[in-house]
């Protein structure tokens, strides 16, 4: 039997993607360019006893699925700039409590209101940085429609995996373009279910690191009760101020990510085996990379491309061994220079690293990126 | 036979953090009498909060419980009602996290009619911080930000809850600490969102700025000035000046309530596959 073709936007396979992935609840506020992502599960989530909220505001959709996640959820929200401004506080909060939850977010032009209709990669930094305080940060970058969809039910795993909120971020032109879509068949692509407590409810605590660093999560309703708050806590879960106690549970909410980044961070490598000068790029930019790379190689250049599929954690490891055997890295990207300071703190000056940076709404063509690939000598 | 209020404290986790001469410690005394009378299950009963002093509650009480962030009590515990229509949700908390900060969650939970009930102790300040004005804070009283007295209009907070469009809306207050649990008991039967204000004090950052001279001084005045609705009936609007009513202001059992029109969105959506 031949699988399931559609022809889809970047946001409607995202919202297919939370649907295979298990996803039951989800609440959202209408922001552009995003908004498909609730209108698609506004008319599929019910149809299978999955809930839709559209709440009063971006603030009250991110502790929507919180609140929702705590009693057993699979939760999803989608957003963009603005939206995801506003909901670092409890993007922290997820970090801090531990709760696993997804966040889509569509990259337009910012900073504030910005252009709301135009393409950006300038959320990346936002994704890590955006709420206060040190925390675990899973960032995925997709550049097709079927790598965003893909990339959703990737996130929901890692999320409930890692137990810690997931963000999506593909820019808008991945977004909004359509393209064919083969969707997987059921038990294709592997779901990841939440790790449930395995003691009895008296002996239950939240964070309770004797199972690990990553402690099963009881849902709110289901026998067990426990106490949930975003105040540095015990493993029971009750605040605390103890230094020692402290320092070991924000290590090791760090840890969750930083410890396991070779099953998290993925990544594509396009005729980089000989490559001289390799062009890094990730969401949309690496499709118009690919096309540098190859014109490049008719031309007698030896050019390959790194993809970034993970944003965060980020390929320390992978860009490090590169930096070490070409003679520049060239990075086009939809922001005046994020990605460029990480592959320049990974290069070590050990190679340059020529940026193409554009925040006028505009793609990065390929002609832009070939030009700065014959720049490194 | 005194009544045995450990059985809904958690062990270990008193003393709590309030004041000598809070009344949120009554409240809570009022909020466990209710889930005793009404017999709650520990396992299926939520509570939920935001932050600030009243906001510590949840923590004492053995139930599921949820210390959220600063005002988003009612969004976060929207989560949890419909992720699990048959849980009690029960939100507590101050009346800046709920007013202020919480507003917007705070009136679109009204709106909504969802099947939970919100205590709000009304202590007319920000105490946790050293007692800023909160919407609450009547005109001219001085809070450690309004040094020369406040200039802005308090809110009502049970108007505020009525204009939403919550369909049970109480008032109490710490003093008349017997009425309280009978209000919460109220509101939790009630199908829709409910709201319980409870007048309540706070000696330390507002009292003592505000020229009361003790804790008996702040209860006094919550019994002078609290009116129950009935008595209220037979009195003159030169009466009432100055008067707080309490007791139920508000009970509509028509409006539709939020779970219960979704499972109907789901039965439509199942019926169009």
């Amino acid at each position: 039997m031949s699988k399931k073709v559609a022809f889809l936007q970047g946001n409607e396979a995202a919202a297919h993607g939370a649907l295979y992935a298990g996803c039951d609840f989800f609440a959202g506020y209408p922001i552009t360019p995003s908004t498909e992502v609730s209108e698609v599960l506004s008319a599929e989530l019910p149809k299978t006893g999955g809930k839709f909220l559209q709440m009063e505001d971006e603030i009250a959709a991110m502790a929507a699925i919180l609140g929702a996640s705590l009693a057993g959820a699979k939760v999803l929200t989608s957003t963009s700039g603005p939206g995801l401004s506003l909901k670092q506080e409890l993007i922290g909060y997820g970090c801090i409590a531990e709760i696993p939850c997804v966040v889509y977010n569509v990259m337009r032009g910012g900073p504030s209101t910005g252009m709301p209709t135009g393409p950006s990669q300038s959320d990346v930094m936002c994704a890590k940085w955006g709420t206060h305080g040190d925390h675990p940060a899973i960032c995925l970058v997709p550049a097709s429609v079927q790598e965003t969809y893909e990339e959703v039910i990737r996130a929901f795993n890692l999320s409930e995996k890692y137990r810690t909120p997931v963000m999506v971020m593909p820019d808008e032109i991945v977004a909004h373009m359509r393209e064919r879509i083969v969707f997987p068949e059921p038990g294709e692509i592997e779901v990841v279910p939440r790790k449930s407590p395995t003691v009895p409810p008296e002996k239950y605590k939240p964070y309770d690191t004797s199972f690990g660093d990553v402690p099963p999560l009881a849902a709110f309703g289901s026998g067990y009760k426990f106490h949930v708050t975003g105040l540095n806590k015990m493993q029971d879960g009750f605040p605390t101020t103890k230094a020692e106690i402290v320092q070991a549970e924000e290590e090791r909410q760090v840890r969750k990510v930083d410890a396991n980044i070779d099953d998290i961070v993925t990544f594509e490598e396009y005729l980089l085996d000989d490559a001289d000068v390799v062009v890094v790029a990730y969401g949309s930019t690496s499709r118009s990379a690919r096309f540098a790379v190859n014109i490049a190689r008719e031309q007698g250049i030896k050019a390959g491309m790194f993809r970034i599929k993970t944003f965060w954690p980020f390929p320390d490891k992978q860009i490090k061994a590169l930096a070490g055997k070409v003679k520049g890295i060239v990075i086009p990207e939809m922001n005046l220079g994020m990605c460029s300071l990480e592959l320049e703190r990974c290069a070590q000056g050990k190679t340059p690293v020529l940026g193409i940076f554009r925040v006028d709404g505009e793609p990065i063509n390929p002609d832009q990126i070939l030009e700065k690939i014959k720049e490194v000598k | 036979m005194a009544f045995d209020y450990d059985k809904w404290i958690r062990p270990g986790k008193l003393p709590h953090i309030w004041c000598p001469g809070c009344g949120h410690g009554i409240v809570m005394k009022g909020l466990i009498r209710a889930m005793e009378t009404l017999q709650l299950k520990k396992e299926e009963t939520a509570v939920v909060s935001g932050i600030g002093c009243a906001s510590r509650l949840p923590g004492y009480i053995d139930c599921c419980t949820l210390h959220t962030a600063h005002g988003r009590a009612a969004a976060f515990a929207t989560g949890v009602k419909m992720a699990r229509p048959e849980m009690n949700v029960i939100l507590v908390g101050g009346d800046g996290d709920g007013t202020a900060i919480g507003g917007n969650h705070f009136i679109h939970a009204c709106r909504r009619n969802i099947d939970m009930t919100y205590i709000i102790m009304n202590n007319y300040i920000y105490g946790m911080t050293g007692g800023q004005f909160s919407p609450c804070t009547p005109t001219g009283h001085k809070a450690s930000t309004t040094p020369y007295g406040n200039p802005d209009p308090g809110f009502d907070i049970a108007k505020l809850a009525i204009g939403a469009g919550a369909t049970f809306v109480a008032r109490g207050t710490a003093f008349h600490a017997n009425q309280i649990d009978k209000l919460i008991v109220e509101a939790i039967q009630h199908k829709g969102f409910s709201v319980v204000e409870i007048l309540d004090d706070c000696p330390t950052t507002y009292g003592r700025r505000n020229k009361f001279k003790s804790v008996i001084e702040m209860m006094n005045r919550l019994k002078e000035v609290a009116v129950p609705v009935k008595a209220a009936e037979k009195m003159t609007a030169e009466q009432l000046q100055g008067k707080v009513l309490t007791g139920v202001l508000y009970k509509d059992e028509t409006k539709p309530e939020y779970t219960v029109e979704y499972a109907k969105v789901i039965e439509r959506a199942k019926a169009s596959k």
